[in-house]
């Protein structure tokens, strides 16, 4: 993004006067995020560590909030790679060929991303709840979707949904497919051609993708909340526990919770920051 | 049976386009139209369905109680004025990483991404405590009498750092496409910076702006994580509607939880619309531009 903006001079402006502008205005901006923004995240650690490292040791290592950092990976595991799988083949179908109702399949691979979790969890209840559409046909091959790990999976599938699809639909639309046509020319098969083609050109954005989508999974909040039930030790996720612990007052447990959902956004920002590059150039 | 879905595709594409020769198109839309149907599409009926099974007449009886429509009130204001808020920050920061060098840029780049980064409930947690009496901002705002957790000060908050990116990471892009000569023109004609800002730029960014607004408003209406947490969530003062639905799906009252859901279900979708129709136009507009 930097990048673009380096390649054109920057307009004429008149000396002094504007300058003095250019200097205000960059220190509104610095100030409202460091207050607005910064410091929100910097007061997790510091309030995390506020009873020492040993607290935060303890905190972490309790067997209620291990267990919720497992609920939260087997999920993140369990929807990632299903989201990536999708967003290569809505990517590959919707960029690669031609077809009536494009645009309103793009439209709703995006619905995800306008409606509200707690909608959508309220739909995977009307939905898989006892009282739901498919409720008596659950009950009768014991089947338990609601405030269980299915239930947990398949609305974070909905949150994310959109999530790698649209960082590589553009990329895949803008690169065109004429490196791909010329492989199939030359007698590649359908899986040589993603493999050895369209694979490398697509995998920063890939990767991006899947990161992205991996916070977003790791933090879902809203629609976990009303499917799962919100058992403690079986169905409470890492962002469900942060809740649990604040409203049990143990706000130094809760942020040491949130701690560790903090450094996955760090991380998720780290590889964004260093990808942009690459994706550029 | 890459090779049969191929066949199948490349002969119903021939009769549409005869432009298909890459494989997989069947699997690919197949794979794509499968997932959306059973993890969006499905649930969205279902959703739909029941209000339908409800009927109108109980419908409005739900969303037009005194205590729904406060907190359709409450979500509405409390978004106006988180967007209103954004809409001002979020230029100020996409003209400043665009039109300026300075150390530090980079850094600030990247914290405009933490919003979306963050968990909402993280974000809830934190700004709830930094604004509490004992928090950094509180100790200094409360002595002041400016309390901002359990008031929909602290909604708008809350709603406002979810919803940062949207519109910087909307205007950055259409900002950084701008033709300086239009700028240098003015410029040389005798225009003041400011006349060349409201004059030349602003009409330039306006519709992706305005698309970034409203997608940021969607969001501040279905917010959840970050409010429940600075909220205080009291009936009629400081209760959003999500809040509302989830109450009622805890009381087992799902006609009651559908029906608040349908009507931010029609907001967000109406949303959606404005919001696409509003980047149809500022894409245009750039087109024009070149």
């Amino acid at each position: 993004m930097s990048a673009a903006s380096l390649s054109h001079a920057p307009p004429l402006r008149a000396p002094g006067q504007s300058r003095r502008g250019e200097r205000l205005l960059i220190g509104v901006a610095v100030v409202l995020t460091l207050l607005f923004i910064a410091a929100p995240m910097a007061y997790i650690f510091a309030r995390a560590l506020s009873q020492g490292w040993a607290v935060y040791a303890a905190n972490i290592l309790h067997p209620m909030t291990l267990h919720a950092i497992w609920l939260t990976t087997v999920t993140a595991l369990i929807v990632v790679p299903l989201n990536v799988a999708f967003g290569i083949a809505a990517a590959w179908a919707v960029a690669k060929h031609r077809f009536p109702g494009r645009g309103l399949l793009v439209t709703i691979i995006e619905i995800p991303f306008s409606i509200s979790p707690i909608i959508a969890g309220i739909c995977y209840l009307l939905l898989y709840g006892r009282q739901g559409l498919l409720g008596p046909f659950l009950r009768e091959h014991d089947l338990q979707v609601m405030f269980a790990l299915p239930g947990i999976v398949l609305v974070t599938m909905f949150v994310t949904a959109p999530f790698v699809a649209r960082e590589v639909l553009p990329l895949m639309q803008a690169q065109g497919s004429e490196q791909e046509q010329a492989a199939v020319t030359l007698g590649a098969s359908g899986w040589q051609v993603f493999r050895r083609v369209t694979l490398p050109n697509i995998r920063w954005a890939l990767l991006y993708g899947a990161v992205l989508c991996t916070a977003r999974a790791v933090g879902e909040f809203g629609g976990v909340s009303v499917v799962s039930g919100n058992i403690r030790g079986q169905t409470n996720t890492l962002p469900l526990h942060v809740e649990l612990l604040f409203n049990d007052l143990n706000a130094v447990g809760a942020f040491a919770a949130a701690s560790t959902l903090t450094l996955i956004a760090i991380v998720a920002l780290l590889v964004k920051t260093l990808l942009e590059g690459r994706k550029a150039g | 049976m890459t090779t049969a879905a191929t066949q199948i595709g490349a002969a119903t594409g021939a009769r549409i386009r005869a432009k298909r020769v890459l494989p997989g198109f069947t699997l690919s839309l197949g794979t794509t139209l499968l997932y959306l149907t059973l993890i969006v599409l499905i649930p969205v009926i279902a959703l739909i369905l029941k209000g339908a099974e409800m009927g109108p007449e109980r419908f409005w009886r739900i969303v037009s109680s005194p205590r729904a429509v406060a907190a359709f009130q409450i979500t509405l204001t409390a978004a106006l004025i988180a967007t209103i808020f954004n809409a001002l920050y979020g230029l100020l920061m996409a003209w400043v990483l665009v039109r300026y060098e300075f150390p530090g840029k980079r850094l600030l780049d990247a914290l405009m991404d933490v919003p979306f980064a963050l968990p909402t409930a993280v974000a809830g947690l934190s700004l709830t405590a930094l604004f509490s009496a004992n928090g950094w901002f509180g100790a200094l705002l409360h002595p002041a009498g400016v309390p901002v957790v359990y008031t929909i000060w602290g909604i708008a908050l809350a709603m406002a750092f979810t919803s940062v990116p949207f519109v910087v990471r909307t205007v950055q892009p259409v900002l950084e496409d701008l033709d300086p000569a239009l700028e240098e023109a003015a410029v040389t004609l005798g225009a003041s910076p400011w006349q060349v800002f409201s004059r030349v730029v602003f009409p330039a960014i306006l519709p992706a702006w305005l698309a970034g607004c409203t997608t940021a408003f969607a969001r501040s209406l279905g917010e959840f994580g970050a409010i429940v947490f600075i909220a205080g969530n009291l009936p009629f003062r400081t209760e959003i509607a999500a809040l509302l639905a989830y109450i009622r799906l805890e009381e087992y009252d799902y006609n009651g939880a559908a029906a608040i859901a349908l009507v931010l279900l029609g907001f967000a979708l109406v949303l959606l619309l404005a919001s696409n129709l509003l980047q149809f136009w500022a894409s245009r507009y750039r087109e024009g531009n070149r």
